[in-house]
């Protein structure tokens, strides 16, 4: 649409204000190719340099499977929790007024500014074994910290804010008009829902789903400090990484990488695709 | 008007219950804890870790850091967005898409990219080594992993609104004379404020906390090259509690601020509009 309205520079300028704009253009591209593009290009040539048998070996390694298993787990978890969690919020969000909205609403951009070193540090103060919530858990005998339960919910805080920030503005752009058609016909709230709110911000929820998921793959900081780190237990596949470079296994850590650059670029695409399917239905 | 009532309506307790439940027990309830502890310290034993030479060295770097990232970011990333949103190039939508990597990327994933990179064993390392320039374990590092996780914020945010900036102005100003530069500094740039400053805040607030790929490059040496978050780390694995509480309620009060400042460019962009 934009592309439409703007004339672009192309068409409209010819000569030395032509030769400006490919040079502004060509300085732009170089500087995001060296900064972001030629980094990916040297992980994949320093993973790619030993053939397949360091991804071999790294398949077969049980700490390796055991640390892709649980990022799958938490990964997984938070999808579940903060899509539900979430799609919640952005109800409350969009479509209600209560006293200490704004203060709700702020709270959901802290995991973004908060350096994820502090929220898991914070998570261990309250669930470590002498937190506030934590010695109630010890005296359970349930392990949180140090533990798979302390890995989800640092991976939880981390990508809670995703779904919400998604969901809102489009719940905001299809209005009410629909949802209040269909419950003067008679639907209930649940119907209402499931059949005209869901499908209109399915696309926008796939987007955050997608963001939420590329985020809790990718987690260290805040899992690192609460999970303790310990290799085959409670080792997610990031600290694996870190794990393989401080042992000077380079060849374990940059195929580990690949493989998790490669998912996190798969999700890309489909946010992608979900960006395109949201402008092609709305 | 039955809208502007039904907008208004209340949130049914069920609803209301679960989602601040949930931000209570997620959110409020870990930074409650935090500062509850940073008080239980008391004043001087918060102080005396606050301005251990290593914490204050690590504080005083991240946020000289993160100050030129977010420099940095705003004149770049300013420029990325308008020449997104306004020239036509070959390649100009997978570059686009491309923009949002940084964010998808995991941050130890980034780490390892610069090692390969720019790492002792990597012919760019080796090159800009034998001209005195140590990348990996240093500074430079510790400045590319920033300015790559930080890319996508200023562009993403000033991106859209270039896209909403009608030309006629800039040709109004155009044909009555003014230059390039002033029709950008005058026109263009105030128009762009809200969200170059929104980004930069969030450039600035990702450059505070960032740990996963800095951990990595910057071989987080006390007193050379450890940020805070690295402190607050190396503080919890030598189980001194007062030193990473202190830091941590420090890097906590930031984040606090940079979501209030946010609000407000976020309040003044959409009353502009």
């Amino acid at each position: 649409m934009p592309e439409a309205s703007v004339p672009s520079y192309g068409a409209w300028h010819f000569g030395p204000d032509r030769w400006r704009h490919r040079t502004v253009t060509a300085a732009t591209l170089a500087w995001f190719a060296v900064l972001t593009l030629v980094p990916v290009g040297a992980l994949a040539k320093a993973a790619l340099m030993g053939g397949w048998a360091p991804f071999r070996a790294l398949a077969a390694s049980p700490d390796a499977r055991h640390a892709f298993i649980l990022t799958i787990l938490a990964t997984a978890a938070s999808v579940l929790l903060n899509g539900v969690f979430g799609l919640v919020l952005a109800v409350l969000l969009a479509r209600y007024e209560f006293p200490g909205k704004a203060i709700l609403d702020a709270l959901l951009d802290m995991p973004f500014a908060i350096s994820p070193v502090v929220a898991g540090f914070m998570l261990l103060l309250l669930l470590g074994p002498k937190g506030l919530l934590g010695h109630f858990f010890e005296a359970a005998g349930v392990h949180v910290v140090f533990a798979i339960p302390g890995i989800i919910l640092a991976t939880l805080f981390v990508s809670l804010p995703f779904v919400v920030r998604e969901v809102v503005p489009v719940l905001k752009e299809v209005g009410l008009e629909q949802e209040e058609a269909a419950q003067t016909l008679g639907a209930g709230p649940w119907t209402t829902f499931r059949r005209v709110t869901f499908p209109a911000i399915r696309w926008g929820l796939a987007y955050g789903v997608s963001l939420t998921a590329a985020r809790a793959l990718g987690e260290f900081g805040a899992v690192l400090v609460v999970s303790g780190n310990i290799i085959g237990r409670t080792q997610t596949t990031t600290l694996f990484i870190n794990q393989e470079f401080a042992d000077f296994h380079f060849e374990g850590a940059y195929c580990a990488a690949l493989v998790l650059a490669l998912a996190s670029m798969l999700l890309l695409l489909g946010m992608e695709a979900a960006k395109r399917f949201a402008k092609g239905t709305s | 008007m039955p809208l502007g009532t039904r907008s208004k309506r209340r949130p049914p307790l069920p609803l209301l219950g679960v989602g601040v439940g949930y931000v209570a027990i997620l959110v409020v309830l870990p930074i409650l804890v935090l500062v509850a502890d940073g008080l239980k310290l008391g004043l001087t034993a918060f102080f005396k870790a606050l301005t251990a030479p290593e914490a204050l060295y690590a504080l005083r770097l991240t946020l000289v850091l993160a100050v030129f990232i977010a420099a940095v970011d705003a004149v770049t990333g300013t420029v990325t967005a308008y020449v997104l949103a306004r020239y036509r190039f070959p390649g100009k939508s997978l570059v686009n898409a491309m923009v949002d990597l940084p964010v998808a990327i995991p941050t130890v994933v980034t780490g390892l990219m610069l090692v390969a990179l720019y790492g002792p064993a990597s012919l760019a390392g080796q090159f800009l080594g034998r001209h005195g320039l140590q990348v990996i374990f240093a500074k430079p590092g510790i400045i590319l992993a920033l300015l790559y996780v930080t890319f996508p914020f200023v562009v993403r945010s000033v991106q859209p609104v270039v896209q909403e900036l009608s030309r006629d102005q800039e040709e109004a100003a155009e044909t009555l004379g003014a230059s390039r530069w002033v029709t950008f500094k005058r026109v263009i740039l105030p128009a762009l404020r809200p969200a170059l400053l929104a980004g930069t805040t969030l450039s600035f607030s990702r450059a505070l906390g960032e740990f996963g790929s800095v951990v990595i490059v910057a071989g987080n040496i006390p007193m050379k090259t450890q940020v805070a978050p690295v402190y607050i780390y190396g503080e919890i694995e030598s189980y001194d509690p007062a030193g990473a509480i202190s830091v941590s309620v420090v890097l906590l009060l930031a984040s606090l601020l940079a979501i209030f400042a946010l609000r407000r460019f976020k309040r003044s962009g959409s009353s502009d509009a």
